[in-house]
């Protein structure tokens, strides 16, 4: 029997309304019991000492990109994984757009096979909306649940006829999936490159407005409110959008959503200097949008943070602005970005935090025995240590691709330990 | 006085202060007596390399630069391309290192991508001048326009410019922008709706207006600046015929009268003689157009002198 005892550490688990010292026995990858710090545990378990450490159920990114199948070159499910322990996160949700979709069963068996291969974080498959996510046909949900889906998304490609996106929510529901979707209205959007407004006028490159995103998210809680179906917004990054979900919200719907990292930190203006690590979908906004977007934070209507991690090869990104693809890693510089730009600017606590980083994902996305540290749960733990300085070296990640815009960036805030299914799988060195 | 000008490469007019536009344009002014003499060549440039990338095609400011750069006593080398860096399987840091290897002085680059001389100038060496970059920039324009208004007005400070047409696309309208509020002058901006956007008044703090008609802008101006419209856009539904066009944001000889008495008439070219600009406009008195021409030749052999470490 292996056990293993986490002792001295600070635990939050919203779920349990838990915010203070326990020591966490773990038997057998599960949670076997809280034990005061005082108390005694079995002399056999293999201690890790977290003493003025936070203790926390496993980090969830609800939206990563693995590229596996088919864009090995920029990614695979090993070093994507590898990536996300580094950074705290013990889940992974990964989109189906890779080569072939991800719109089958046998798709979603493959990666879930990949990662148990590598070992790494647990990974949770986003199976497509629609048949190779052309937005015509849907693809078939009830096989990729059968095989291990969590939530189904056309992301990058959203399914543009209201009336197919309408079938899908009806059909989701069926099999309890909740509905994904990165809004933009591509009309709209219309070849843009970043934020339309002022910093793309003067870099004369082509904006996308923010009505592009706030169109479908409108559409996409109407449609909620038809169908009674959970949907998801991803990577929200307007004012418009997230007004959107702050009304759905008011009125009891299931509408959620997502914020990255970078949408909290940066403005269009990272633009400046045509830095193609600064371009990604939807684009960065203008500071009227950050200061919203802060504020939903703050309030609530921003249910989790994901990273939207999408790992592309440097000779992909150097090229002209407007020909790179979109966006940039983040795995590893998330919890970094949270602690400096959220919880030590006192906009959001560490309980908070966790919730938006566990406790929300695990609910969205109804993964059992995750998403907090109950008795019986997975024992799947981030442990952080929230004064930490450190400093973020790209030419140091686990990704096998290099485009973060924020390489030399220092924090105050790291993850120590990563352990899931109650195996060490990072520990910082 | 001589004042050195301190920058390795000119990428746009946004970066650059009043003195140093006119440094370039004091610079330029001496330079142009160089064309008027019968054997058109000074020394000033000798076993210096000067590498014309041109990624767009171009007759006007590909002839002006080479032509620039040998009257000069530069070597002068001229790439034409129409194929992207992309087409052919190189990144833009390979091809800075490529060409930097053959450790040019200067290269000139034009390119259908904003940015590209941007991150050529990051890679490279040697300096960059931006001789047009997508909808970005196009300072050599801007300043060849203003030499042209300071030779025919005495002055920029003060007068009003009216620029008309796709403002949204025009990377001449931006440098003009940016070169113009520099110096004091107050631009006027009109076009049809869907090329003039609302917010390119923001991109300068001051003496910049969008006007509701191409009338209004006109008005009272010392300079009238006509774009060109590309036929291209027409496909993309951003107004419906080029016949629409011309009868409602065309430069006609009757609009031309709302304008000063003694105004000016630009048009960085090539035009569509009888779309954005009436033939007898064109051609009239009030057109400077060669004239713009003749001085665009000054202003690249000035940018040059000056990039290679020449003092004003």
């Amino acid at each position: 029997m292996k056990r293993l005892v986490i002792i001295g550490g600070h635990l939050i688990d919203p779920l349990e309304k838990q915010n203070g010292g326990r020591n966490l026995l773990i038997e057998n990858g599960r949670v076997k019991a809280w034990l005061k710090q005082d108390e005694p545990f079995p002399e056999d378990a293999e201690i890790i000492d977290a003493t003025g450490m936070i203790v926390a159920p496993g980090f969830i990114d609800m939206h990563v990109h693995l590229r596996e199948p088919g864009q090995e070159h920029k990614e695979t499910i090993e070093t994507g994984t590898a990536a996300a322990v580094a950074g705290g996160f013990t889940s992974v949700c990964c989109m189906p757009n890779t080569n072939p979709i991800n719109d089958n069963a046998a798709i979603t068996r493959f990666i879930i096979e990949q990662s148990e291969r590598a070992g790494l974080a647990n990974v949770f498959p986003i199976g497509a909306i629609t048949k190779n996510s052309e937005g015509t046909e849907l693809a078939e949900m009830g096989e990729m649940r059968n095989a291990g889906i969590v939530a189904v998304s056309d992301d990058g490609r959203p399914v543009p006829n209201a009336g197919i996106m309408r079938r899908a929510m009806e059909y989701a529901k069926d099999f309890d999936l909740t509905v994904v979707d990165h809004c933009e209205d591509k009309s709209l959007s219309n070849g843009g490159v970043m934020h339309e407004g002022k910093i793309s006028l003067l870099l004369g490159l082509r904006g996308i407005p923010a009505l592009a995103e706030e169109l479908d998210a409108i559409r996409d809680v109407m449609l909620a409110e038809l169908t009674g179906a959970k949907v998801h917004i991803a990577h929200i990054s307007t004012k418009g959008a997230i007004e959107a979900v702050r009304i759905a919200k008011s009125k009891g719907l299931k509408v959620t959503c997502e914020v990255t990292p970078h949408h909290f930190t940066l403005t269009d203006e990272a633009v400046e200097g045509y830095n193609t690590n600064a371009k990604m979908s939807p684009p960065l906004r203008s500071q009227e949008h950050l200061e919203a977007i802060l504020e939903a934070i703050k309030d609530g209507t921003i249910d989790a943070i994901a990273t939207d991690h999408a790992p592309h090869h440097p000779d992909e990104k150097n090229l002209e602005f407007d020909r790179a693809p979109f966006g940039v890693i983040g795995l590893e510089t998330a919890v970094g970005l949270t602690f400096e730009k959220l919880v030590h600017v006192g906009i959001i606590d560490l309980v908070r935090m966790v919730e938006m980083f566990s406790t929300n994902p695990a609910r969205i996305f109804g993964l059992t025995d995750r998403g907090t540290l109950r008795p019986g749960s997975m024992a799947d733990i981030t442990i952080l240590d929230p004064h930490l300085e450190w400093t973020y070296r790209v030419s140091e990640t686990r990704s096998k691709s290099k485009n973060s815009p924020f390489d030399g960036w220092s924090f105050h805030g790291a993850v120590v330990i990563t352990i899931v299914n109650g195996k060490i799988v990072y520990r910082r060195s | 006085m001589n004042k050195p000008f301190k920058r390795k490469d000119l990428l746009g007019i946004r970066d650059l202060s009043a003195e140093e536009i006119n440094t370039i344009l004091h610079t330029a002014e001496a330079f142009r007596e160089v064309s008027r003499r019968d054997v058109k060549k000074v020394p000033t440039l000798r076993g210096k390399t000067v590498i014309n990338l041109f990624f767009e095609p171009s007759t006007r400011t590909r002839t002006s630069f080479e032509l620039a750069a040998k009257r000069l006593s530069a070597d002068a080398v001229n790439i034409s391309t129409s194929t992207s860096s992309l087409a052919k399987g190189e990144t833009i840091l390979d091809m800075a290192k490529n060409l930097d290897a053959m450790a040019p002085h200067v290269i000139v680059v034009r390119h259908s991508s904003a940015g590209v001389p941007h991150q050529l100038a990051k890679a490279s060496r040697a300096s960059i001048v931006n001789a047009g970059d997508g909808s970005n920039e196009h300072p050599t324009q801007a300043l060849l326009d203003a030499m042209t208004i300071r030779e025919h007005k005495g002055k920029i400070e003060g007068l009003k410019v009216a620029i008309l047409g796709d403002i949204l696309h025009s990377r001449v309208a931006r440098s003009n922008v940016h070169l113009l509020t520099k110096l004091g002058a107050r631009v006027c901006i009109a076009g049809p709706g869907t090329l003039v956007p609302k917010d390119f008044a923001k991109l300068v703090d001051d003496n910049l207006e969008i006007c509701q008609n191409i009338e209004s802008a006109i008005e009272d101006s010392d300079v009238v600046m006509v774009l060109r419209i590309q036929k291209e856009r027409m496909n993309q539904a951003f107004f419906p015929t080029m016949r629409e066009y011309s009868i409602h944001y065309g430069l006609t000889k009757e609009r031309l009268k709302l304008a000063k008495k003694d105004a000016i008439v630009l048009h960085p070219g090539p035009m569509n003689r009888g779309v954005e600009i009436a033939s007898d406009v064109a051609d009239g008195s009030s057109s400077l157009i060669l004239n713009q021409v003749e001085y665009g030749l000054a202003v690249r052999m000035a940018v040059l002198y000056l990039l290679t470490g020449g003092e004003e």
